[in-house]
């Protein structure tokens, strides 16, 4: 791809393709990752899991597991000193399970030890009898009523209804699926790690943690502590990625509870399988849609069902499946819908966010129908999307209206006008690699068939229904320096590089740090829902305003400008006429101008019982067409293009936001084609890079990417977030592609050989 | 709290050739290292991240298909989850500590910053490692070869465009480099 030949750099501002400050130390290896900290006298703490996804415990035996030298305390359930369950909505997760647990991988006891080898061997002489009991592995099930309840809140989560105009109505053409789509992992590289340390005469705690939200895991690891806020303080460990994993506690209140029981530091890490099993998942879906349509191929009405299976715990579930259904329609027209959602619990793997929430499903399945659609309709896949084109004013089947910049038919054209890949089927100089499946499988040239899908999404931005959102950011300035203090989890997105340019923009000077981000100060809310460039760049942007406000009238006051008249370029200080003219860093010498600023974005609404609400605050669209090349009878894919253009509003570092949008094709395609964690009867059967696929640098096609910039004026900065929606189309194209290449629906995700074939 | 005096059957003493209070000694970026108190059942990464305090090489998988712990021993780029630490006694091992001084990125590290190469940045001292590696024995690799012979790194943020881009500039750079080197 040749979009960065002219990189932007120039001086740090908005809009320039800078460099991250984190850099040099990542790629030197310095950087301290969360599994990097250590501390004098630390010891190792382990977790001991359930092995069964439904069982009675009968009795915990400790005794064996104390004998060995090393061990320096073993917790469960008795040693909560708070509350004994958690949770991001409902605290329905215990610490640890006492009577019940409810999935494979549940917490039931925890070590620390001065080896880690020690630790597996404590946890390996811990003994725990079970009665086991039959799982719920069934989301059906879980529906029907045939399964008694495996938690004392039930077993169904959620259910929301959306009834839109006319349910009656019906169209010349109807189409209809059922779509599933798998588990997916978000399997950052960075295993859950976490440092604690007793605070000094027993004060409170110190963690230091990868999370995506610091102020929510102190409150929720304050109240199973038994302890106030304050006493537990939080520092970002560096975060090796997260993706929606790390927006669930996982050993954050057992890292804690380990070193106040101790009185040493603690570190916890996890393994790769142990991830697999600690924190949250894709929600796993069923999603039956109707189509009704005119003749000409605008919809009509839309019929769907939609269930997602939350696992045992609840996690983020019912916000989740707030976003599927209210996304039923795509980025489309569509006056009259009848949607029933469901979000159940089972004994499967709790699943909660991942990039996507929700409107990775619904996307899956309305472009699904989209495609089935153009097919009846004897439409062009590109034609249909452009006939039923959102556009701002228009409403979703909630009856919210679409305020934002909506450039959906520019996203749809301006993919489908980018070039096609020059690569032959089968890949360029008859190299046996460049099939599908590369030299290790047998593809043969000659049946390979290449195929070409559209998708297009739309995807709400920040958090929904009524919830206070809200990022705080404070900034001192003093000598032309400005220091910038918040809570915004980096976990590689780049918070931290557009941070730096919106105060070298608005405050004129060149040098930015940057404090700790711990709980010392208020919190930013999750980086998630593609909304910290909105909220937290919002918030830093809103307080350099004020500290710029503070230095223009220091400078009324001593120099009788008149400080309306002032503005910054560059590097000074200028009044209107053009006469005054000062540095920035000569306007602060010796002055020091602090601030701090809570920014919201608008208010949001519940949904009635209709589903009818403006429960959503902003929205943002996509587009992407994939090429693959297919051997039909191996049932073997490789995707050789993905193209895309995407509505960011304003890119403010054009760098990053691609790295965002090839990031994001990347985990598209892994729930296209390979990823899915495979359970059966409540058990995992590929917790490890080993069986759990994700995509290499073989996988990865060319990404050609076209950014739209139509800056959002209700946007703080005129910029969307980013990261989700590359993750949201990239998903249905390459399945539309596939069956494009071989002409037959396939309506699961991932797309395994048993599908092309059979 | 513990009771070291009463053995556990159930739990077997660790055994082998090098014992928990056994000593022995790693050649590290140019340095002869200690090693104590090891007990035979490491692999080298754990060795050289908790026993001698190279952070730098990082484990994701320990299970040699991620490349995050990716490392040289003896000039062979291996998976450093995969080795057993006193295996690679008397051979010379660099790792990401070893390839520049702190503050003076290599040509490989300065690329990737430019190029946008880092995200989270977990997987990139393996890939560092592995492009430094991929270089030496292929001064200009087509893209193609890029995407093989890196394609034992797992990058979960990037989709790697990038990261090939921060490749593709090196080699570049490296061939001005000489070229202008043998005008002058
Ligand atoms: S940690 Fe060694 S290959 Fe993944
Ligand atoms: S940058 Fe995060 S894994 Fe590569």
């Amino acid at each position: 791809m040749s979009i960065l030949s002219g990189v932007r750099r120039h001086d740090g501002r908005l809009g320039d393709s800078i460099t991250r400050p984190d850099g040099t130390a990542k790629v030197q290896g310095s950087f301290m990752f969360s599994g990097d900290l250590e501390a004098e006298h630390c010891l190792w703490g382990a977790t001991l899991r359930s092995p069964h996804p439904h069982a009675r415990i009968i009795s915990i035996d400790l005794s064996a597991a104390w004998k060995i030298s090393g061990v320096e305390a073993i917790i469960t359930a008795e040693d909560v000193p708070g509350q004994l369950t958690y949770g991001l909505i409902s605290q329905d997760q215990p610490v640890f399970a006492s009577e019940v647990v409810r999935y494979v991988g549940e917490p039931i006891a925890a070590v620390a030890a001065d080896h880690p080898e020690t630790c597996r061997r404590a946890l390996q002489a811990i003994v725990v009898v079970y009665e086991v009991l039959e799982p719920l592995t069934d989301p059906e099930r879980a529906l029907d009523g045939s399964h008694p309840p495996i938690h004392p809140d039930g077993n169904l989560i959620r259910h929301q209804r959306i009834v839109s105009g006319d349910i009656t109505a019906t169209g010349d053409v109807v189409v209809e699926g059922t779509y599933v789509i798998g588990m997916q992992d978000q399997a950052f590289l960075g295993l859950e790690a976490a440092l604690a340390m007793p605070g000094p005469g027993g004060a409170g705690v110190d963690l230091y943690v990868a999370t995506q939200w610091l102020h929510e895991d102190q409150k929720q690891i304050a109240a199973c502590l038994g302890l106030a806020p304050e006493q537990v303080r939080l520092t970002l460990g560096g975060v090796g990625g997260a993706f929606g994993a790390r927006e669930d506690i996982s050993l954050q209140v057992h890292t804690c509870l380990l070193a106040l029981r101790t009185g040493r530091p603690v570190r916890i890490q996890y393994s790769r399988e142990e991830s697999f099993l600690g924190h949250v998942h894709r929600h796993p879906a069923t999603i039956w849609m109707r189509h009704h349509a005119t003749a000409d191929g605008h919809i009509v009405k839309i019929e769907a069902r939609m269930v997602f299976d939350g696992g045992a715990y609840a996690s983020t579930s019912s916000a989740v499946l707030i976003n599927g259904v209210t996304h039923t329609q795509g980025p489309y027209k569509c006056a009259n819908a009848l949607v029933d959602g469901y979000a159940v619990r089972t004994n499967n793997l709790p699943c909660g966010a991942m990039r996507g929430f929700g409107v990775v499903q619904a996307c899956f399945a309305h472009e699904g129908q989209m495609d089935r659609l153009a097919a009846a309709c004897g439409l062009d896949p590109v034609e249909i999307r452009l006939r039923n084109a959102m556009e701002t004013g228009d409403k979703l089947i909630t009856g919210q209206p679409i305020l934002n910049v909506a450039p959906v038919a520019r996203c749809i054209r301006e993919t489908a006008a980018l070039p096609l890949p020059d690569e032959p089927v089968g890949g360029h100089d008859h190299d046996p690699m460049r099939l599908p499946g590369g030299a290790g499988r047998t593809a043969d040239r000659r049946h390979i068939r290449r195929g070409i899908g559209f998708a297009v999404s739309i995807k709400n931005l920040m958090y929904s229904e009524g919830f206070d959102d809200y990022a705080t950011a404070r900034c001192r300035l003093a000598d032309g320096v400005a220091t910038l203090k918040f809570a915004t989890a980096e976990v590689g997105q780049g918070f931290i590089t557009i941070a730096g340019q919106i105060a070298r923009s608005v405050l004129g000077v060149d040098d930015v740090l940057l404090d700790p981000i711990d709980t010392d100060v208020g919190s930013a809310g999750s980086t998630s829902a593609s909304r910290q460039t909105w909220m937290s760049g919002g918030a830093v942007n809103a307080v350099c305003m004020k500290v710029r406000g503070l230095m223009f009238d220091s400078l009324a006051a001593i120099y009788g400008v008149d400080a309306s008249t002032l503005s910054i370029e560059g590097r000074d200080i200028v009044d209107a006429t053009g006469v005054f003219r000062i540095t920035v860093v000569d306007a602060t010498a010796g002055l020091s101008f602090d601030e701090t600023v809570e920014f919201r974005h608008a208010p949001t609404e519940d949904l009635d019982e209709n589903g009818q609400g403006n429960c959503h605050t902003a929205f943002a669209f996509v587009a992407h067409r994939a090429v693959v090349d297919v051997d039909p009878e191996l049932g073997l894919v490789k995707v050789i293009q993905v193209a895309t253009a995407q509505d960011v509003g304003r890119a403010l570092n054009p760098l990053s936001v691609i790295g965002q949008i090839e990031g994001g094709i990347a985990q598209g395609l892994g729930l296209a084609v390979m990823e899915e964690i495979i359970m059966s009867n409540g058990r995992v059967r590929n917790p490890s890079f080993t069986d759990y696929l994700l995509p290499t640098f073989l996988d990865m096609p060319d990404v050609v990417i076209s950014l739209i910039e139509e800056p959002d004026p209700i946007a703080p900065l005129g910029a969307k977030g980013v990261g989700e929606p590359p993750t949201v189309s990239s998903t249905p194209a390459i399945v539309a592609a596939i069956r494009d290449a071989i002409g037959k629906h396939i309506d699961r995700v991932p797309v395994r050989p048993i599908d092309i074939i059979g | 709290m513990s009771d070291p005096t009463v053995p556990d059957p159930t739990v077997p003493e660790p055994t082998g050739s090098v014992g928990f209070d056994e000593l022995y000694q790693l050649n590290v970026n140019g340095e002869t290292r200690d090693v104590r108190d090891a007990w035979v059942g490491e692999s080298l990464l754990y060795v050289l991240r908790e026993r001698l305090g190279l952070m730098g090489s990082k484990g994701a998988c320990e299970q040699g298909e991620c490349g995050s712990c990716s490392v040289m021993v003896d000039g062979e780029l291996v998976c450093s989850c995969l080795v057993m630490a006193a295996s690679a006694i008397d051979q010379p091992i660099v790792t990401i500590e070893g390839v520049a001084p702190i503050g003076s990125p290599s040509d490989v590290q300065q690329a990737f910053v430019d190029a946008g190469a880092v995200q989270c940045g977990f997987c990139t001292p393996g890939l560092i490692m592995a492009t430094h590696a991929l270089l030496e024995r292929s001064a200009e690799p087509s893209e193609f070869e890029i995407r093989e012979e890196l394609s034992g790194n797992v990058c979960r943020c990037t989709g790697y465009g990038r990261i090939i881009e921060a490749v593709q500039r090196v080699s570049v750079s490296r061939r001005a480099d000489a070229e202008s080197g043998i005008a002058s």
